[in-house]
């Protein structure tokens, strides 16, 4: 769309909804930045509390490698994401570290896993002779090329890694805070670790496709970041999560429609708004307290 | 369970970990309700003997009855707060949830709204009780992150406690706490033993501010234990002959007591892979 043909935004909000869905390639767009964005708030809600945002982050980055990956191997770009993501979850969950040191000697080996991921995406990309032709998209994704059947396959990957985390939540939830006590009371901490990341490289591999490698930040780390600034009840702050992600990406793709700059740009801007926001707003609270 | 065996049987126990013998042959019982301070060096293998009651170390050796029944068995029986060093700032939940979870967080799945309405009244009955009973009543609904380390080991104390153990085994809950509050843990630790009838296991570095309240001490050094009251176990002779080597007790004009002499446990540096720490 050039920008001498922005659709014009007017003051009537349920006509500028209506211009909105007119198109079937901004329904898809839609569907999926809500099923991505609930999933997304979610999953990160919870890496947030655990610290993981190093490993989510490797995760997304591990879109490189799959989508090189995928292109040699004549597979789909998406499912090179979520084997890349799978793979690069096993190899930091399956390396063996103790309880108690858990923050310490993890980033050596998540950092050591991505640059294995990127050195591995990049001889994937020499040994098929290609450049990356849709690098932009890779790396700031594409809210506006999404069918209805990539809509499907979101919603499967994202009722299955919801329905996984429902049955582990509160055992992660007291693993995370309590991994020792965890584990004497005979939970299955590691497995737990494993299973947590196998999920969260599937959020990622979801997320990434939509809002690309860089921008996951947008809804997996800054509205559960949010949300955490603002409360510390478990249930109010996975639905305030959620609720941010799904403001975040609606207005987002919206913005982008009326507008001549990308829906990525949008959607970063206002979760790293909101983040910023109760950021002000907490640091006022407790000035207000401390009187 | 045998409601009528005591708290904790060891007989010759030994625990090994890497090749090294941690402690070896100890021989203890601690009855029912009792309130026992487990004393002794750093790397002596108080935490080892700890987690070797709760079934979590096996045993190279020798036997270990927990109220009557095996460790693992019992171990539902028992709360355990286990050696740490704070909760890490900016943990973002809140003390009560923190409590909860020692309730409900084995079980799989997430609560449902509507279903087991009485259970979970009933939970929520006994989360009040146990926040009542350690007196977290004004920060029990803050985020544990921003509390002082006192008001944190009076929730994870509470946590240990919320599901009605007849055994509690707290390891170093008054470490990293001002003296004040190792003297208000201490009482708060008393008060709960008695009032819950529970009998209490508590790993420390000075017995002081817990002379006042304790049944007896278990002395590890060297590998063994010595078990019995204050004033059997910490003298000079007892601990010269625990030690091997010449240990000297004063005691100050206000009741303290100052164990002098006492070395490091030979082993406790260059291993980094010590269970203990």
């Amino acid at each position: 769309m050039s920008p001498n043909q922005t659709p014009p935004l007017s003051l009537d909000l349920a006509a500028d909804v209506r211009e909105l869905l007119q198109f079937p390639f901004m329904v898809h767009a839609l569907e999926a930045a809500t099923l991505v964005a609930v999933l997304a708030a979610t999953v990160g809600w919870f890496m947030v509390l655990r610290r993981q945002t190093f490993a989510g982050h490797t995760l997304s980055v591990m879109a490189v490698p799959g989508a090189a990956g995928a292109a040699l191997a004549g597979a789909s770009t998406a499912l090179g994401f979520y084997v890349a993501c799978g793979a690069a979850a096993l190899a930091m969950g399956g390396t063996r570290r103790q309880v108690t040191s858990r923050h310490i000697g993890e980033s050596a080996i998540i950092g050591t896993v991505q640059a294995v991921g990127l050195a591995a995406g990049f001889l994937f990309l020499s040994l098929s002779h290609q450049v990356l032709t849709e690098l932009e998209t890779l790396l700031f994704g594409t809210f506006l090329g999404v069918s209805s059947s990539q809509v499907l396959v979101l919603l499967g990957v994202a009722a299955a890694a919801l329905c996984a985390l429902i049955a582990i939540g509160r055992p992660l939830l007291f693993s995370t805070f309590d991994p020792e006590l965890a584990r004497a009371r005979g939970l299955p901490v590691r497995a737990l670790d494993v299973a947590f990341l196998l999920i969260l490289a599937l959020a990622v591999a979801a997320t990434s496709q939509i809002t690309g490698a860089l921008l996951v930040f947008a809804l997996l780390v800054a509205p559960p970041a949010t949300a955490q600034l603002l409360t510390g009840r478990t249930l109010a702050g996975l639905a305030l999560s959620v609720a941010l992600a799904l403001v975040i990406a609606w207005l987002g793709l919206a913005a982008a429609y009326f507008s001549v700059y990308p829906a990525g740009f949008y959607t970063t801007t206002f979760a790293f708004a909101a983040y910023a926001l109760a950021r002000i707003a907490r640091a006022m609270a407790s000035r207000l307290r401390g009187r | 369970m045998n409601a009528h065996a005591a708290a904790v049987e060891i007989a010759d126990a030994s625990v090994r970990w890497s090749g090294r013998a941690i402690f070896a042959d100890v021989e203890l019982t601690v009855e029912r309700g009792e309130f026992v301070a487990v004393l002794g060096p750093n790397g002596a293998g108080k935490s080892t003997l700890m987690k070797a009651i709760l079934g979590l170390v096996p045993l190279a050796g020798g036997s270990i009855t927990v109220l009557g029944a095996t460790p693992a068995a019992a171990r539902s029986d028992v709360g355990y707060l286990p050696q740490r060093h704070g909760l890490h700032r900016g943990m973002r939940v809140r003390g009560i949830d923190l409590i909860r979870l020692g309730l409900d967080g084995t079980r799989w799945g997430v609560p449902l709204p509507l279903v087991g309405g009485a259970r979970r009244r009933a939970e929520t009955r006994r989360i009040e009780e146990v926040i009542d009973l350690v007196g977290a009543g004004d920060y029990a609904g803050r985020p544990v992150g921003e509390l002082s380390g006192g008001e944190q080991q009076r929730l994870l104390i509470a946590q240990a406690l919320v599901r009605r153990p007849e055994l509690l085994i707290l390891d170093e809950p008054l470490d990293s706490l001002d003296l004040p509050n190792q003297a208000s843990v201490a009482a708060l630790v008393h008060r709960v033993a008695t009032t819950e009838s529970v009998g209490v296991l508590l790993v420390a570095h000075d017995v002081n501010p817990l002379l006042a309240y304790l049944d007896r001490v278990i002395y590890l050094a060297r590998g063994r234990a010595l078990a019995g009251a204050v004033d059997e176990v910490i003298t000079g002779s007892r601990l010269s002959a625990l030690y091997r080597a010449p240990i000297e007790v004063l005691r100050t004009g206000d009741g303290r007591l100052v164990v002098v002499g006492q070395p490091e446990a030979p082993h406790y540096h260059g291993h980094r892979h010590d269970p203990e720490t």
